[in-house]
Order: C-alpha cells, then sequence, then structure tokens
C-alpha cells in the first residue's frame, strides 16, 4: 500500500492570499492513498525541505506531492532534495496552485475549490509513478562554433582558452563578420578594426582553434555530447597550405566584379582577398567570376604565382567530424529595402544608400579612403539627410521590431559626417531615439551639441530635381511637412537573419520565430541556450544587438559550453519515450513527427511460435529524445509511451476529477 | 474580344467631356465595344465611405450587380480614378468576404456574386490586343512630344485591392502614350495625391499639392501632362491661373491620356472637343504632328 504525503506551499501570500492552503491540506487528507498532508510557508526553503525529509522518515512515506508553483521553476530543486531519501527523485508531482490558480483568480472560494481539484489529480498520478533512472552518456571535448563574426571569434576564443578544442566555420573566405566592415564603433568611436582585428590574428593563432574558412554545415546528427558534423568545405582554388599571401595573383586578375565587401561601392578581382585584413590572409577565386573557371580562357594567375598554388581542378570536400558542443553565431544581414521602399527609390538613385555602404564610405580601407564622396559623382555632399527605423519597427513595410542598434550608429554617422566634412548639415529623420546602453545617450547629446539636427517623423518620398535629392516628410512635434534638399541620403536599414538560418536551424533542430530569429530556451532564463540540448546561441542570429551586448552573449555562450565540456560524462533525463516492441507495427509516422530526430526504424529478431522472424520497430535514441510526446500522440497501435506521462497516469489523473 | 460594360460616372457626362469623347473615339477605332450599364447610379466617391462603411460598399455594388445581371460575362470598365477605386474595392470585398457580401446584398435587395473583374482604362489598352489594334490606326504620330504621365493615387492604391505591381513608378500609361510618338519623360510624381474632392473645400491645404505636381514634371521637360481620371485632369488644368497667381506654378497643358491616342489616329479638333480645355495646346500638338510628318517622309 503507498504512503503519500501532500506538502502545501504558501509561497509567502503569493498562493495562500488567494488559496485557503490549510482547507487544501485538510481535504487531501481524504483522498486515496495519502497518509500526511501540512502546509509551509516556503516549501522550497531550507528548512521548508528539511521538514519534507524529517516527514519522509517519520511517516515512512513512500511517494510525495507539493503543491506550489510551477514545476518549471522547482520540480528540480525537489527532484534534488529527494536524492538524499529513500524516495526516488520521479516519485514526486508538483501541482500547480500558483501560476495556474492563485495568480490568474480572485474567488478565494473557487480558487481554494480548485486548488484541491489540483492537488486530488497530482495524488491520483503519483500513486502509478514509477521509480525512473538517469544515465550517463559520454561527452566529446570538442565545441563547433558556426560564424565567424565578431560573436563567433568571441565565443571560439573563450572557449578555446578553456583548454577545449574548438573548430570556427565562417562561410565566407574571411572571418570578421560586419564588425570588419565598420569604421567606428559607438559611443567610444574607437576604430572597429582596431579592436577585432587582433582578435581575428588570435583565432587563426590559437592553437587549440581549427579555422574553416568558405565552409558551410551540410548536416548534423548526434545529439548532445556526441554530436557528428559534415561541413562542406568549398572549393578555394588556391593551395592555402603553400600559400603565402603575396598578393601578386590579385595584381593582374582581368577580371572585376562587385565588391560585396564594400557593399557594391567598388569592384574587387576575381582572385584574392576578402579585404586587406582577411584572416586567413590567403586568397580565393571566386568560380562565378574567374574566367578559366568559366569557360576555361585566362589563367593569368597560375602563371604569376611563384609558388605554384592555384589550382583549378579544386573541389568542395565534405568533412565529418565530432563535437560535443554547437555555438550557432551566424549573425544577421540587412534588409532588402528597394522593394519595399519604391518610395525612397528603390534603389535608383545611386546617393540613396544603406548606413552600412556609409561605413564603407567613411572607413579609411574602403573604396573612397575614408574621404565621404557621393557615389555618383564623387563629390563631397554638403547637406545629408539620415533616415532611421527603414524596414524596422514597420510591419506594413518591413519588420515589427526594432533593430536596436539604428540608433546609435545613425547617431555615429551624423558624427562622422559633421566631422570630417566642414560646414555639413545633418538632417536625421526618426520615430524615437532609443539610447539605453551606457554612456550613450551621452554620445546622442553630443551629436546634437555638434549640430545633427532631429526631425521626429518620417520621409514619405525621395525624389530627384537638379541633382539634389527632394526628402519629403513631416516634421510631427510641429505638425508641419518639411522638404530637404539633399546630396546625399543614408538609410539605416533593418536587421534580418542571415541568408540560410532556416535551413541550419532545421539541420539543428532549433527552432526559429517568424522572422527568422534563433529562439532562446527562455527569453529571461535560458537566453544562451536553445531548446536542444548542445545547441548554444549567441550575437544577432538570436535577434538585432550591438557589439558590447553581442561579445557579452558569446561569452555567456562559451561559459555554457566550457561547462558541458568540463563534464566527462552527463545525466540523460529518464522522462523520454519507450517503446512497446511488441505493439509497435514500425508504421514510422513517429519517425516523421519526431522534431529531434530521436527515432529511427530498426529490424529485430521475434519469436513467434517456434520461429523466429524478423520485424521492424521503431528505436529510440536516449541521449536525442527530449521528452516532447509528440511521438506518442502520433502512434497508431499507442506502443509509445513517455515515462512519468504514460497513458494510465493522464488518464488517472483525469478520472480523479471526473468521476 | 474586346467588350466591356461600361460605368461612366458623373464627370464623365460633364467636365470630362474631352476625355469621353476621345475614348469613345479611340474605342470606335479599333472595335471596342462599351456597354453602358443601364440605371447606374453615383460611386459614392469620396464621402459615402467616410460616413456608412456598408453604404459605402452598397452604392458602387449596386451598379456593379446590374451590371453583372446584365452583361454577365463582360468585366466592368471605368474611366475614372475614384469610381475604379470604389468599384473595385466593393468587388473586391463582396469577393472575398462572404460575411460583407450578404450585407451588401441585403442593402441593395439584389444579388451580387462579384464573379467579374472592375478594370480602369489603363488595364484595358495596356491588353496585348487592345495594343496591337491601336497600333494599326496610328496615322500620324506626335513626334517629339514630351508627355509626363500622370496616374493618380487611386488608379494604383491601395496595392492589396488594385494589384498594381509598382505603386510608385507604373508603366501602363507610358506604354500606351508611346505609341502615339510621343516621348514620356521619367519623373517622380505620377502618383501623387492632386488633392481629390477636397481641392474644393480645403483649399489651403491641397493647392499647394497640384503646384509641386506640375512643377516636377516641367523641371523634367514635359510640355504636357497625361492623365486616366476627370477629377485629377481638373484639379491639374483648371485652377493653373490661380497656381500661377500664388505660387508662381507654370502652366501647362493637361490632357485626358485617350485625347494623345485619339489625335495621333487623326481625330478632328472638334471631333474630341480638343478645344474645351483651359490651357491652349494647339502649338505643341501641332508642331508635334508637323515633326511626325517630316520623319515620315525622311
Amino acid at each position: 500500500m503507498s504512503r503519500v504525503g501532500v506538502f502545501v506551499c504558501h509561497c509567502g501570500t503569493n498562493i495562500a492570499q488567494t488559496v485557503d492552503v490549510e482547507r487544501v491540506a485538510e481535504a487531501a487528507k481524504s483522498f486515496p492513498g495519502v497518509v500526511y498532508s501540512s502546509t509551509y510557508k516556503y516549501m522550497c526553503s531550507e528548512p521548508g525541505q528539511a521538514m519534507i525529509k524529517e516527514t519522509i522518515e517519520k511517516e515512512n512515506l513512500d511517494r510525495i506531492v507539493i503543491c506550489s508553483c510551477t514545476p518549471r521553476m522547482h520540480e528540480v530543486t525537489f527532484r534534488k532534495m529527494l536524492k538524499g531519501t529513500k524516495i526516488n527523485p520521479y516519485q514526486l508531482e508538483i501541482a500547480n496552485i500558483r501560476e495556474q490558480c492563485s495568480w490568474v483568480h480572485t474567488d478565494k472560494e473557487k480558487a481554494t475549490e480548485k486548488a484541491i481539484n489540483l492537488a486530488r489529480m497530482s495524488v491520483a498520478k503519483v500513486l502509478l509513478n514509477e521509480p525512473l533512472h538517469t544515465s550517463s552518456i559520454p561527452i566529446t571535448k570538442r565545441a563547433l562554433v558556426i560564424g565567424g563574426g565578431i560573436a563567433g571569434i568571441q565565443a571560439a576564443l573563450d572557449i578555446a582558452d578553456a583548454g577545449h578544442e574548438v573548430v570556427l566555420v565562417e562561410k565566407e573566405s574571411s572571418i570578421g563578420g560586419k564588425m570588419a566592415m565598420l569604421d567606428k564603433t559607438f559611443p567610444t568611436l574607437d576604430c572597429s578594426a582596431c579592436i577585432s582585428t587582433p582578435k581575428m590574428v588570435d583565432v587563426s593563432q590559437h592553437p587549440n582553434i581549427t579555422l574553416m574558412t568558405s565552409s558551410e554545415i551540410e548536416s548534423v546528427g548526434g545529439y548532445v555530447g556526441n554530436f557528428d558534423v559534415t561541413i562542406r568545405q568549398k572549393a578555394k582554388y588556391v593551395n592555402h597550405d603553400i600559400c603565402t599571401g603575396c598578393g601578386l595573383c590579385e595584381t593582374k586578375c582581368p577580371t572585376k566584379v562587385i565588391s560585396e565587401f564594400n557593399q557594391g561601392l567598388a569592384k574587387r578581382p576575381a582572385i584574392g582577398k576578402m579585404y586587406a585584413q582577411a584572416v586567413p590572409a590567403k586568397p580565393v577565386i571566386d568560380p562565378n567570376a574567374c574566367r578559366k573557371l568559366i569557360d576555361g580562357k585566362c589563367g593569368l594567375c597560375a602563371k604569376l604565382c611563384p609558388l605554384g598554388c592555384i589550382n583549378f581542378e579544386d573541389e568542395d570536400k565534405l568533412v565529418t567530424e565530432k563535437f560535443g558542443a554547437i555555438v550557432v553565431a551566424t549573425g544577421y544581414q540587412l534588409i532588402e529595402w528597394g522593394e519595399l521602399y519604391p518610395e525612397y527609390g528603390g534603389g535608383k538613385y545611386k546617393d540613396v544608400i544603406t548606413g552600412l555602404q556609409f561605413e564603407r564610405l567613411v572607413n579609411a580601407s574602403g573604396p573612397s579612403e575614408g574621404h565621404i564622396l557621393r557615389p555618383s559623382d564623387n563629390t563631397e555632399p554638403k547637406t545629408i539627410v539620415i533616415i532611421k527605423c527603414v524596414g524596422s519597427r514597420d510591419p506594413k513595410k518591413g519588420k515589427s521590431y526594432c533593430s536596436r542598434a539604428c540608433c546609435m550608429y545613425g547617431a555615429k554617422h551624423a558624427h562622422q559626417i559633421l566631422d570630417k566634412i566642414p560646414g555639413a548639415k545633418v538632417v536625421t529623420f526618426y520615430i524615437d531615439v532609443r539610447t539605453p546602453g551606457k554612456n550613450y545617450e551621452e554620445f546622442y547629446d553630443n551629436t546634437r551639441h555638434d549640430g545633427a539636427i532631429y526631425v521626429r517623423g518620417r520621409v514619405s518620398k525621395i525624389y530627384e530635381e537638379d541633382g539634389k535629392l527632394i526628402c519629403l516628410g513631416e516634421d510631427s512635434l510641429l505638425a508641419r511637412k518639411v522638404a530637404v534638399k539633399a546630396d546625399m541620403v543614408v538609410l539605416e536599414t533593418a536587421m534580418v537573419p542571415a541568408v540560410g538560418i532556416r535551413e541550419l536551424a532545421g539541420m539543428l533542430g532549433i527552432a526559429v520565430d517568424n522572422h527568422g530569429w534563433v529562439t532562446e530556451a527562455h527569453p529571461k532564463l535560458r537566453p544562451v541556450e536553445t531548446q536542444t540540448g548542445g545547441v548554444f546561441l549567441c550575437g544577432v542570429c538570436q535577434g538585432p544587438k550591438d557589439i558590447p551586448d553581442t561579445v557579452a552573449q558569446a561569452g555567456a555562450a562559451a561559459s555554457k559550453v566550457i561547462g558541458l565540456l568540463n563534464k566527462d560524462s552527463m545525466e540523460t533525463s529518464p522522462m523520454i519515450s519507450k517503446v512497446d516492441e511488441s505493439k509497435c507495427a514500425g508504421c514510422g509516422f513517429c519517425v516523421k513527427m519526431c522534431p529531434y530526430k530521436a527515432i529511427t526504424l530498426e529490424d529485430i529478431d521475434v519469436r513467434q511460435g517456434p520461429k523466429t522472424v524478423k520485424k521492424t520497430v521503431a528505436k529510440i535514441n536516449g541521449g536525442l529524445c527530449q521528452g516532447c510526446g509528440a511521438c506518442n500522440v502520433a502512434c497508431r497501435t499507442g506502443c509509445i509511451e513517455l515515462l512519468g506521462f504514460k497513458n494510465n497516469q493522464i488518464l488517472e489523473e483525469v478520472d480523479s476529477l471526473c468521476l | 474580344m474586346m467588350k466591356y460594360s461600361f460605368f461612366p460616372g458623373c464627370s464623365m457626362g460633364s467636365t470630362a467631356k474631352c476625355y469621353r469623347l476621345s475614348l469613345e473615339y479611340v474605342c470606335r477605332q479599333i472595335g471596342m465595344d462599351l456597354y453602358e450599364i443601364d440605371g447606374w447610379n453615383c460611386c459614392g466617391a469620396t464621402s459615402a465611405h467616410v460616413m456608412n462603411e456598408v453604404m459605402g460598399l452598397a452604392l458602387p455594388a449596386l451598379s456593379l450587380a446590374k451590371a453583372e445581371k446584365n452583361f454577365p460575362h463582360l468585366d466592368i470598365a471605368t474611366g475614372c480614378a475614384a469610381c475604379y477605386s470604389r468599384l473595385k474595392t466593393a468587388a473586391h470585398h463582396c469577393k472575398n468576404d462572404a460575411g460583407v457580401r450578404y450585407q451588401v446584398e441585403k442593402t441593395i435587395g439584389m444579388p451580387y456574386e462579384a464573379k467579374r473583374e472592375v478594370l480602369n482604362f489603363m488595364d484595358i489598352f495596356g491588353t496585348e490586343e487592345a495594343m496591337t489594334a491601336m497600333q494599326e490606326k496610328i496615322r500620324r504620330p506626335l513626334k517629339g512630344l514630351k508627355v509626363a504621365c500622370y496616374y493618380g493615387c487611386l488608379n494604383v492604391r491601395p496595392a492589396a485591392i488594385t494589384g498594381a505591381p509598382d505603386r510608385e513608378n507604373p508603366m501602363t500609361m507610358e506604354n500606351i502614350i508611346s505609341l502615339s510618338g510621343a516621348d514620356c519623360i521619367d519623373w517622380s510624381f505620377k502618383t501623387e495625391c492632386c488633392g481629390g474632392a477636397h481641392q474644393n473645400d480645403a483649399t489651403t491645404e491641397t493647392r499647394p499639392l497640384v503646384d509641386v505636381i506640375i512643377r516636377n514634371a516641367v523641371a523634367n521637360g514635359a510640355q504636357c501632362i497625361v492623365t486616366a481620371c476627370p477629377l485629377c485632369n481638373m484639379n491639374l488644368e483648371m485652377r493653373q491661373k490661380e497656381y500661377e497667381r500664388i505660387f508662381g506654378t507654370p502652366r501647362i497643358p493637361v490632357f485626358a491620356f485617350t485625347e494623345l491616342i485619339a489625335i495621333a489616329m487623326g481625330a478632328h479638333w472638334n471631333e474630341i472637343a480638343l478645344d474645351a480645355h483651359y490651357t491652349d495646346a494647339s502649338k505643341i500638338i501641332a508642331e508635334a504632328i508637323r515633326a511626325g510628318k517630316e520623319a515620315d517622309v525622311k
């Protein structure tokens, strides 16, 4: 005969104010199997836990029900508490009488009645709980970081510094990401390259870091602690083992194509480094531009190369490696504003540029060597309009969210224009100015003192007349229309997730929101984890943020990875699905349903009378299964059950309430 | 088959005389038949839908329902941007929302299934069949005439209802006008608001709207503006003297786009009431015709 103890928590006044906890405890005494019940002010506190443990001994309890807050909050706490007792940690049920009762009701009478019912259901279930035991899986002590922007660089360095091997995968030919394109960083105005390139060099020289550029993730298998990741190393057509990065090959290349790094403001040869400070500092050939690769003619670079590094026969390589943890740091790109804003010319005016293009213009290593010149005629613009929230905060046009960094880099752009062009006039159109970072408001204030004019309102139209870009807009504070004759317009456009994030998320079994930002496991309490064990995130791939936040988040993700990799093995949750092979028909429905790729079909031998026959059944991978229960619902024969949430346990709960 | 139910709207018989005559002329020339909807009524623009949403839909729907009853296989054509907007909106909502359709049918007291499309004359003349037919009838090209094509706002907006692919820089009117041999200029105020009916009641706010439209057309080298809406045409043309006095706005002839096609097809001055315009355009038209003839001789 089971002996159940019921413990009802007051949670200070959180529960006790709306639920008569004494009545709940009293009522619980009459439930079948209950031999003891009591209340306490804070069940989760040290004395509360001690009281429960004492009672278990004294009353010889073999399972308990705690009526308190959500199991998401303290189930783990109470399971840990039970470890030292004779009760298995899974012989515990939590009746949530706070979030699902006291917090959402005002009528004390009805709330108490509901709390009693919730307790009744938990007692009914706990009577059927079976002891469950965790198992442990070994951990591969290597981490994979996907994305070589500042987020990925920082995460890789932090993990590597802690002594773990890291592979950093970057799809471009150099690491550095967007930060490498920037000129100066707000609010301190230190040079972006000066603070990011040393880190890039650190990555290339770190004994624990293997850098894979021009590479992309092809497939991901396995589970936390034991991922098998196949990486596609795209053909570089240059042997980087021999290449010294002398740069001779670039000099004579006859093909010039638009430079992505310079945001279309300059051209680059078909062979070359992405930019001067690229890491690795070695060239690659762009197969979409190279004449030799397209029509077999040319090959000048191969003739020039003194070491014979050029190999036009180079092919993509696939490598599969094992990792214990994965960090997603794929970053962002800017929204394609042209189609969304035909009223801004939709891209037909050369002097309407994006913020990132402006960064290249104002950058000393950019196409104009840091002189702010109009792309159309290379003259110095005198009046410049900055438009913020282009594509951001506007669900009708672009995205509903705020891109967070634009207010500050918009202020920085205004400052740089006023600094570099004597007598320049800057008019910034804004919806709100959001400057919540350290020293941000002061920076914005200084920019206004420098002379930047801030106009609260949106620009409705940009058109060209007499060589000027006329910006029509509204000053909503003065309730009047304004028209500014500008020489150049800078659009601070919205950040959107990097191309391919949905495919990558699919491979990793992690979720993205409707915009494509990677979803964190908990927005407040687990901000760098994903809901798939062993996969972490950092940087803008999770949502727009600036460099300080990105670096902080990268450090946080790294510390989570280090925490995981420091263990030799890890415990797995025993609350996973289990297949009754005798009932399984091998239909494979569950395989399709499983979001974690934890189920496979397998042939097993079964005895049928005197004969042994082959039979296909579903098999659960305990390391991958997250206990979501999707397969339970899909199973037509009802042969899959989730341990801890078996069908009979749930039915018993329902019966206890309804019968 | 170039046959359409025709919703003329109130201006076609009055202020838009030139538009209607030239429209009918072009239709005659290319063998396009317009069947005027029997018993059509006011489309409700622009006050009905602000006063009462259902009434705003029921008024145009009544005419559409009659068209559907009399000419069930014909799409509905209208020459006015405001009529187009109201008819199209009513058809759109009745087609996509069963609840709205029920309410509208109750109000107008007859069935309306919204099966046929509502089209403006740019849609209609822009079809390949109509373009080919018009091309064949051009007898005296208007060589070198610089034209600014003005669409106004309601012919393209809101995009969700009109389905216009480009609401800032549409090109259908340019394609049609270029048949006449004229050159269409690239300019920035094609779909800007002319003030609509508010030119009558909110003059201080709306007069400047036309000033910038005309200025931009002239700044980009236009010799005349063509429109596809009687009200746009009136707002751009009728008060030019006043604009000139207040803002110093340059004077420029304004036509319905069908007028230029009709002239190029050889329409006589009187046939399409070209002299009914406020700004004398005889010079530039004559010059364009002469240039066209000279080019032909060479």
